[in-house]
């Protein structure tokens, strides 16, 4: 059975029965269990048609939970009301799903789950799993997720922005656990970007691809980080950077630049280099310009930095560098970087060594901590 | 979303407002705590905020390798640790902010004469396991 055919139903099923009368959570939860359901009985006995058969069941568990005295009365209203099986419900719906999910009234950590569940299909147990929390604790994360948005009409445009950063959330979180996390927010995308035309969400979904595309280099066979430098360039996959080119060019030729947009063009000219060295770090830092106008952000600023570096020698990269607050996250790795480039080992192995105490995640210490003692070594040698 | 550890130590953090031995409460008073900490764990469950909780005994050993095809050494317990770890919870929360609010409604947690004990707990974050699109271009 194909799970990711199931999963991508789920939209679909859910907005059935949300025009049908069923409220959004009770809906959810109903289409959750027949997704359980299915995943149970399909191997042995594939339905002929997957999508109806979805559709029956979860409105039979929907009825079946609904059996209170009101909840029958209502029930029979709705069964009468219950439309003829037709066509495909409008690609509006699936969009208004997304748009419900990352309703700014929910933290993002809500909205990530409620997205993963309600869109994309998994189950709470497999959310669970992926951020690495009890499967209880997920439940509950969903549940009142759902009491939040209850009060939300359904039929109220959205802000694609919000729905974007969700989006963007569940790609960076990358692979744990069971799920690919990275894969399923492409594939969430790729379903966005054919219910809304919007350049900022063929934006994401370009980066995404893109970035995708480098992934079986990112990593050493130890689990190590390698650099974008050291990277083995042959291990690119080649069919997403050409999907991911495309996409972006088609969206930047409408002219409305966002940040998706830009970040997803930095990403190209990383993916057209056939060397390190071959890279067009002058446009990159065209780029950055652009992200820094777009977003203000400091991340933004201190990537810059490390781009001025490479196009106009690790001197102006520390006079750019100069400028950045030296109290931001990887002010000291990319101090350390510059540093090495410009020929002192001393002060670039003090600020790895820094950068590493001070690095959030497990893989970024390891490979500071490294580079500090590959500089150690040298210069005791 | 990002994990964080509230540490509870027996010894080693700066001293508690409401600075009482356990074992100088009454038995209500004991049982009041007792339910305070329950709750509040059931209460992050429902906002999908509770990872784990555990508390450890008081006394444990040193433990080191000697060497090949010998049995570990053992040490301990020693009585003078300073530092003593008594338990901690772990949450996955939205923001350091609400880390920092919840380690401080734990360490409101009622002590002697059903005040709250006003306790350092140590707050600690995850490192996380891999980096993001925006740490590494």
């Amino acid at each position: 059975m194909n799970e990711a055919l199931l999963r991508s139903l789920t939209p679909s099923v859910l907005t059935v029965l949300v025009r049908r009368g069923a409220d959004f959570a009770a809906a959810e939860d109903a289409v959750q269990d027949a997704l359980v359901e299915a995943l149970r009985v399909w191997p042995a006995d594939p339905p002929r048609d997957a999508k109806g058969w979805l559709v029956t069941v979860a409105w039979r568990k929907f009825l079946d939970a609904n059996r209170s005295d009101t909840a029958r009365r209502r029930r029979e209203d709705l069964v009468e009301e219950e439309p003829a099986p037709g066509p495909a419900p409008a690609v509006d719906d699936t969009l208004q799903l997304y748009f419900l999910c990352a309703h700014p009234s929910l933290t993002p950590s809500s909205a990530v789950a409620l997205t993963l569940r309600a869109v994309g299909g998994l189950t709470t147990r497999q959310i669970a799993r992926a951020y690495l929390v009890p499967e209880a604790t997920m439940a509950q994360r969903i549940s009142r997720a759902k009491r939040t948005v209850s009060g939300v009409r359904f039929d109220r445009p959205g802000d694609v922005a919000t729905v974007l950063r969700v989006l963007y959330l569940v790609f960076n979180e990358g692979y744990s656990g069971d799920v690919d996390l990275a894969a399923e927010a492409i594939r969430l995308t790729r379903q966005l970007a054919a219910a809304i035309d919007h350049p900022e969400v063929a934006g994401l979904l370009a980066l995404m691809l893109l970035h995708h595309a480098r992934r079986a280099a990112r990593t050493a066979p130890d689990g190590s980080l390698v650099p974008l430098a050291e990277q083995d360039r042959s291990r690119w996959d080649t069919k997403s950077i050409a999907e991911g080119v495309e996409i972006l060019q088609a969206a930047l030729a409408r002219d409305r630049l966002g940040e998706f947009q830009a970040q997803a063009a930095i990403a190209a000219l990383h993916a057209d280099a056939p060397t390190a060295e071959e890279t067009d770090w002058v446009q990159i830092v065209e780029w950055y310009d652009e992200l820094a106008r777009l977003t203000d952000s400091p991340v933004v600023r201190l990537n810059r930095a490390v781009a001025v570096g490479e196009a106009d020698g690790p001197r102006a990269g520390l006079a750019a560098l100069a400028a950045l607050d030296a109290s931001l996250p990887r002010h000291a790795a990319v101090a350390a970087y510059l540093h090495e480039r410009d020929g002192d080992l001393a002060t670039a192995a003090r600020l790895y060594a820094e950068a590493a105490h001070k690095a959030p995640n497990l893989a970024e210490r390891d490979h500071l901590t490294r580079q500090a003692a590959r500089l150690n070594a040298r210069r005791c040698r | 979303m990002a994990k964080y550890l509230l540490l509870k130590h027996y010894r080693g953090a700066p001293a508690a407002v409401n600075d009482v031995p356990m074992d100088q409460w009454t038995p209500e008073e004991i049982s009041a705590h007792i339910q305070y900490m329950n709750d509040f764990a059931a209460r992050l469950e429902k906002t999908g905020e509770f990872v784990d909780g555990q508390a450890l005994a008081p006394e444990g050993a040193w433990v080191r390798y000697d060497g090949e095809g010998r049995p570990p050494v053992t040490d301990g317990p020693f009585a003078e640790t300073k530092d003593l770890i008594a338990g901690w919870m772990v949450i996955d929360v939205d923001s350091h902010e609400r880390a920092v609010e919840l380690a401080g409604e734990l360490s409101a947690a009622p002590g002697a004469g059903g005040k709250p004990i006003h306790e350092w707990l140590e707050l600690r974050p995850f490192l996380t396991a891999t980096p993001g699109i925006a740490e590494c271009h």
